[in-house]
């Protein structure tokens, strides 16, 4: 059977990988944002999932406002990478994984998560930064990603119960899938950060501290923080941490904290990242 | 009946991307969105004027552009992923618009972001901001 080793938890500021593809990893600005990494490259070589699945929103690349599903699941072959406006990211063509994904598609649906499944997407920074991160350069990815998009553009994003329990729906799907496959779950944006205004900036400490210790141990009293909480103390654009509560819900209760890190800043944003094992 | 105001719209130099803004931004939107190709990029440099006149914005919306009026864009029902695609073209990156945005250098946006960025303290509700 499939079963869910671990989740991942990262921030997905484009900065990085920009820094990372023009070859800056080493510059003073970023050097302590890459040496936080370090070990979460060795866990991941050792982890060596057979598939990840990785929840992100997608930054008006394969979706406008023509169409804004809040839950697209990627069931297809392989994801090109999109340009964002200064070409693509120079990193490889992001491979799925259509049993498995088509297989939680329906199982979340008859479990009540109506999710948009998705057989053509381009994939931005929200997807490829955090592979980068936990995986370097490689010329291929280390195994397929099946992207979860979710929107967080357009209010409201979903509600972080919602993610939550989405989550454990993605958990019911995955333990219910024949293949013996080792599965690894992503949840990737925030900390802390706003884009946008006068109040651009705007990074909270003290709530990112407490976010990322009740991930950890009570990721319940998570899924009651409100969207207008959200907005006025992790900024407009930290909004995006409900997604990091789609990871934790597909992990056990009692998941083990294995690392943490925490940086300020990375352009306009405070990077956060947690890995957590299943016992 | 008279709608009751959200409760975001208390959180200071903050616009929150709802139903209301997302409406009347959408031509604006779409317009920066075909900014992602180089080709609508060429063209829209050609002659903003006249690239513009191919949506149905409004005037002000259409000024706000020209100028480069980045908060004004936002009030219009802009979008920050949107706007973003304008300041690309622009050769601006997320921060350089941050720093506009808040009426700072680059310089003093830079230091303001490396040591620790803005506290949230005084910048929770606009009755905090009475300072202007």
């Amino acid at each position: 059977m499939a079963r869910i080793i671990a989740g991942v938890s990262t921030s997905h500021v484009p900065a990085i990988g920009a820094a990372i593809d023009r070859g800056r990893m080493q510059d003073p600005y970023w050097q302590p944002l890459f040496k936080g990494y370090e070990r979460s490259k060795e866990w991941f070589r050792q982890a060596k999932p057979d598939v990840v699945i990785l929840v992100y929103n997608d930054h008006a690349s394969a979706f406008s406002l023509e169409i804004i599903p809040t839950f697209a699941l990627g069931c297809a072959e392989e994801f090109p990478i999109a340009d964002e406006g200064w070409g693509p990211r120079p990193v490889p063509v992001v491979k799925g994984h259509p049993d498995l994904a088509w297989h939680i598609a329906q199982s979340v649906i008859l479990d009540e998560f109506d999710l948009t499944i998705v057989n053509k997407m381009a994939v931005d920074h929200g997807l490829t930064v955090p592979l980068s991160l936990l995986c370097g350069q490689p010329k291929e990815w280390p195994c397929p990603v099946i992207p979860l998009c979710v929107n967080v553009i357009q209010y409201p994003p979903p509600t972080g119960h919602r993610c939550y329990m989405l989550g454990k729906a993605i958990r019911r799907a995955v333990d219910s899938f024949e293949q013996d496959l080792r599965v690894v779950i992503f949840g990737t944006g925030g900390m802390s950060h706003q884009l946008q205004g006068p109040r651009a900036g705007l990074i909270n400490k003290e709530f990112d501290a407490r976010f990322l210790d009740k991930l950890a141990n009570d990721p319940e009293a998570l899924t009651r923080i409100g969207h207008v909480e959200y907005v006025r103390e992790a900024g407009s654009e930290g909004i995006e941490l409900v997604m990091w509560l789609i990871m934790r819900g597909a992990l056990d209760q009692d998941a083990k904290e294995i690392y943490r890190f925490y940086h300020v800043p990375a352009s306009n944003t405070a990077v956060g990242h947690m890995i957590l094992e299943n016992r | 009946m008279e709608a009751k105001e959200p409760e975001y719209e208390d959180i200071p130099g903050t616009t929150v991307f709802d139903a209301k803004r997302s409406r009347q931004g959408y031509h604006l939107n779409m317009f920066c969105m075909s900014l992602m190709k180089a080709e609508n990029r060429e063209a829209f440099k050609r002659d903003e004027k006249a690239y513009l006149a191919q949506y149905p914005m409004t005037e002000e919306q259409k000024k706000a552009v020209l100028e480069r009026d980045w908060n004004g864009m936002l009030r219009l029902g802009g979008n920050i992923y949107y706007t973003s695609k304008l300041a690309a073209t622009d050769g601006l990156t997320f921060q350089n618009i941050a720093a506009i945005m808040t009426g700072s250098t680059q310089e003093q946006y830079a230091k303001m972001m490396l040591e620790g960025g803005r506290n949230p303290a005084g910048n929770r509700s606009k009755k905090e901001w009475k300072r202007g």
